[in-house]
């Protein structure tokens, strides 16, 4: 069992033992013996025939797991689902990763995968936005683009020979810079419509990466500033003292990311859902039990949204 | 010196066919991809799992298959006499060796190409059976992972003192200088994946030893796959839809 590792007091743990009781009972009733360990059988009607998914295997005509995680039916399909592993990349998945090597027309990314994810120069719109071939000279300057250590967001396109590939072909798509990247188990993070967000009430950008990189970061109009940028570009190393109040965080923002990264965080250690709502949620409670920024992190505000949530997912379930 | 008194009890109070008690934990390293603490009595071994992940030194780098790779360490605490041993002794290249190559055999490596998987274990206290303790954490730890594998593998040692087969030798025992026998099975295909001993041992009573310490490794089994659904139904329901 992985335990809390918080230093909790008696009345703490009793809580939230009680919280998490609930929850239990919340989803035991949708599905009770879906879990399987590796090397259970899973009980099939070999009559209807069995398409056998990812982590199962064939045993004597059995089908066996092979790894820990809840068994999830599709029609014929039969898969297991894992819970706890390293992120398995989708075509179309929006994933943040970090430059780990500027290589031959390339940048190279640790994106939380087996492997590391290719982004091709030719994969991503140019800074001015003009469409045109890549030239050496581009090739030349690709340390401006992107640089070691950098954190960019990107889609998946896809397997190529060499390995995975990822694009950034939009605006929105790009380096971050000005917040925080936290880092969670991707099981935690659901594939979703929209997974940019603009938190308005705090002036913040929220991109929640499948691959468990989440971004909270200061909010940026369109990322076309590049655009801008050109115009400027005529004495770059002078900075007007407007626009050095430009590029400015404020503290009210500061504090605001510093929050939701803290949400962020108390939620991967509790092994609750990230969404934006529950985001959102752990912000405001925090904010009206009137909670400082660094004690989001302690025990009391764990044992409290992990109570809060359990209300949640309760009110839900009678709601439906 | 007597292991087995008239009783049938050994030095620290079992029965030959008693194991020591067993305890397991996963999630014991925060930023591994997958831990896990095993107990075994008083040996007690910490492992970490990290990977599937890009391979360090690409000339090692595998096409068709992951390249596992084991480091098995013993803390300077870890005995009564505190010793500082040098890295890399021969001891424990070769259990690292050992626990690699029962643990390769397990995962299913040909689904993740071109990557690598890195085991440490380490023992925080040693009384007899670090080498089982070790496998049996890296089997939680692997599993915790969500690497995937054909089975669990757990493993569990038996000796031969004072003509009685003994189950789970604890280090008094182990340093009598008798038989000590390690097994390592996988449980749901029953199949043998480690057989190691030292000293000697007559054909017709190694098959005995070699019986019980399978029966331990069942018991071991059950333990483990008890800990590993529990896990996995609490991640569950915590994750919620």
């Amino acid at each position: 069992m992985r335990g809390i590792q918080l230093q909790l007091s008696q009345t703490q743990k009793l809580r939230l033992h009680k919280a998490l009781e609930q929850l239990e009972s919340l989803s035991s009733k949708v599905n009770s013996d879906a879990s399987v360990t590796i090397a259970d059988s899973i009980p099939v009607n070999h009559e209807d025939g069995v398409l056998k998914g990812h982590g199962t295997a064939d045993l004597d005509g059995e089908v066996v797991a092979t790894l820990c995680g809840v068994v999830e039916r599709v029609n014929k399909l039969v898969y297991v689902r894992a819970l706890r592993s390293r992120y398995k990349p989708e075509v179309g998945d929006i994933v943040i990763g970090r430059v780990v090597e500027v290589a031959q027309k390339r940048w190279r990314l640790d994106i939380n995968y087996s492997q590391n994810a290719y982004l091709m120069l030719s994969a991503m719109n140019m800074p001015d936005g003009v469409q045109r071939r890549r030239t050496a000279l581009d090739e030349l300057n690709m340390r401006c683009i992107f640089e070691e250590a950098d954190v960019i967001c990107a889609e998946v396109r896809g397997f190529q020979h060499d390995g995975l590939h990822l694009q950034a072909r939009s605006k929105k798509y790009g380096k971050l810079s000005t917040g925080q990247l936290i880092t969670v188990t991707p099981y935690l993070v659901k594939r979703q419509k929209q997974h940019f967000h603009h938190l308005e009430d705090y002036g913040i950008d929220l991109i929640l990466g499948c691959n468990g990189f989440i971004w909270v970061g200061e909010h940026v109009e369109a990322r076309d500033d590049m655009i801008e940028d050109q115009v400027n570009q005529s004495d770059p190393q002078v900075l007007s003292l407007e626009e050095q109040e430009k590029n400015y965080t404020s503290l009210e923002t500061r504090k605001y990311i510093c929050r939701a990264a803290n949400a962020v965080r108390v939620l991967s250690t509790l092994g609750f859902i990230i969404t934006l709502e529950i985001i959102k949620g752990v912000i405001d409670l925090s904010l009206s039990a009137n909670i400082d920024i660094h004690d989001m992190l302690g025990s009391e505000f764990c044992v409290l949204v992990a109570e809060k949530e359990a209300e949640r997912r309760s009110s839900n379930k009678k709601r439906r | 010196m007597e292991y087995v008194s008239p009783e049938g009890l050994r030095l620290d109070g079992r029965r030959p066919m008693e194991m020591r008690q067993i305890r397991a934990e996963i999630g014991a390293v925060s930023k591994a991809d997958g831990s896990a603490v095993f107990e075994m009595g008083n040996t007690k071994v910490i492992a970490a799992v990290y990977g599937p992940r890009e391979v360090q030194n690409r000339s090692q780098q595998l096409s068709d298959k992951a390249l596992v790779r084991c480091e098995y360490n013993m803390a300077n605490f870890s005995t009564g006499d505190r010793m500082r041993k040098p890295k890399g002794d021969r001891r424990s290249t070769e259990i690292s060796l050992v626990i690699r190559q029962t643990l390769e055999e397990c995962i299913l490596t040909h689904l993740m190409p071109r990557s690598q998987i890195d085991i440490y274990v380490q023992v925080l206290q040693a009384d007899g059976g670090t080498r089982s303790a070790c496998i049996n954490a890296a089997t939680l730890a692997l599993a915790d992972a969500g690497i995937p594998m054909r089975d669990l593998v757990t493993s569990c040692s038996a000796g031969y003192l004072n003509s009685t087969p003994l189950l789970d030798l604890n280090y008094v025992e182990d340093s009598a200088g008798g038989p000590d026998v390690t097994v390592g099975i996988l449980p749901k295909l029953d199949k043998v994946t480690l057989l190691q001993m030292d000293s000697k041992l007559p054909i017709d009573i190694l098959e005995n030893v070699i019986q019980l310490a399978t029966e331990g490794c069942k018991a071991i089994a059950n333990y483990i796959r008890e800990i590993l659904l529990e896990n996995t139904k609490e991640l569950e329901y915590r994750r919620g839809s």
